[in-house]
């Protein structure tokens, strides 16, 4: 593919990312001015992390007053999913890819940016990636600072609804390739029964959020794995 | 909260995200053989976003009936295989709905 159709192709693959984290940021937006926190902090705090459950984690220490290491250590936790997506990004990544390449590409790394760049055919070319982390990352700042900007103005009831924008976006993304192989229907099966487990399972229910995704991902991934290994040639065509 | 304060929690968020992202993508540069490995990595994505969803989403809108509504709307909207924009839209504007009818 040359590398001019790769960036096109980026954009326009952002372009629904985009739309979906300007509901999600706007959201985010509305609930740190609710807590007291200065427009132009929140959205710098998009700007620099980009990453919806981390920054939520934030603003509850920067409110609550808790320190820097319980900050870090929760940005830790929760964020990572995101280490085990980047060397499934690194592992696509095209041969012909420069480690600075790698250290700016990993700025964008999201679980939207991630599911759709892996889901692609073929290896994924940093003009790939650079571009379809662009409007995705305007998208997520613009909708922060508009969020905090219009909160007063927005009626408690549109505020409510739009917080179920993520996981619409989320079940988006999962949905339609696990129409075409079942067994991602049998992993997503298997990770939302053990998550419900930590949830309402009172022993159980003491472990973070953060912790639970992570513990998630292992026991479900791993079960993948073992029972439905992948042929070389499977990848090719995995999520869209 | 002071501003000075405020940049540095803003700045140490940022950086733990940024390398949490960073060293995995930097530190293995070689290809995995392994099928197992792959395989897993294969299945990362759908087993992340699964436990994000559940049960987090009906706790969503604060109210549990407009959240399922909402659940249930985007999970038939993807299965259709809409675009992810229409899947977030739909499910907010059920809920909504459900909402205004509560």
């Amino acid at each position: 593919m040359k590398a001019h159709d790769d960036f096109r192709q980026g954009l326009i693959d952002g372009i629904p990312i985009g739309l979906a984290y300007i509901a999600v940021s706007f959201a985010f937006g509305i609930s740190g001015v609710l807590q007291g926190i200065p427009v132009w902090a929140l959205t710098l705090i998009s700007a620099t992390c980009v990453t919806s459950a981390g920054q939520f984690a934030a603003i509850i220490s920067i409110t609550a007053g808790g320190s820097l290491v319980e900050l870090i250590l929760s940005q830790f936790i929760i964020n990572l999913r995101y280490s085990i997506m980047s060397i499934a990004i690194g592992q696509k990544l095209d041969e012909r890819a420069a480690i600075w390449n790698r250290l700016s590409m990993a700025f964008g790394v999201t679980d939207e940016i991630f599911a759709v760049s892996c889901g692609r055919p073929g290896d994924i070319t940093p003009k790939y990636f650079y571009a379809l982390m662009t409007i995705p990352w305007i998208s997520w700042t613009l909708g922060t600072f508009l969020g905090a900007t219009a909160s007063g103005l927005l009626p408690v009831i549109i505020r409510d609804a739009l917080g179920i924008a993520i996981y619409g976006m989320l079940i988006g993304i999962i949905i339609p390739p696990a129409k075409k192989d079942h067994h991602i229907v049998i992993v997503i099966g298997i990770s939302m029964a053990v998550s419900l487990l930590f949830r309402y399972v009172k022993a159980l229910s003491g472990v973070s959020n953060g912790f639970v995704i992570i513990i998630c991902t292992l026991i479900a991934a791993t079960l993948g794995a073992v029972f439905f290994p992948i042929e070389k040639e499977d990848e090719e065509y995995e999520c869209e | 909260m002071s501003v000075s304060k405020l940049l540095i929690y803003i700045i140490v968020t940022a950086v733990s995200t940024y390398l949490i992202r960073m060293v995995p993508l930097v530190a293995i540069q070689k290809k995995i053989e392994n099928q197992f490995f792959r395989s897993f990595l294969y299945y990362v994505p759908y087993a992340v976003l699964a436990a994000m969803v559940m049960p987090a989403v009906f706790y969503a809108t604060g109210n549990m009936t407009a959240s399922a509504v909402g659940f249930i709307t985007a999970v038939i909207f993807a299965y259709l295989e809409k675009n992810i924009v229409t899947v977030a839209c739909a499910s907010c504007i059920a809920a909504f709905a459900v909402l205004l009818l509560l």
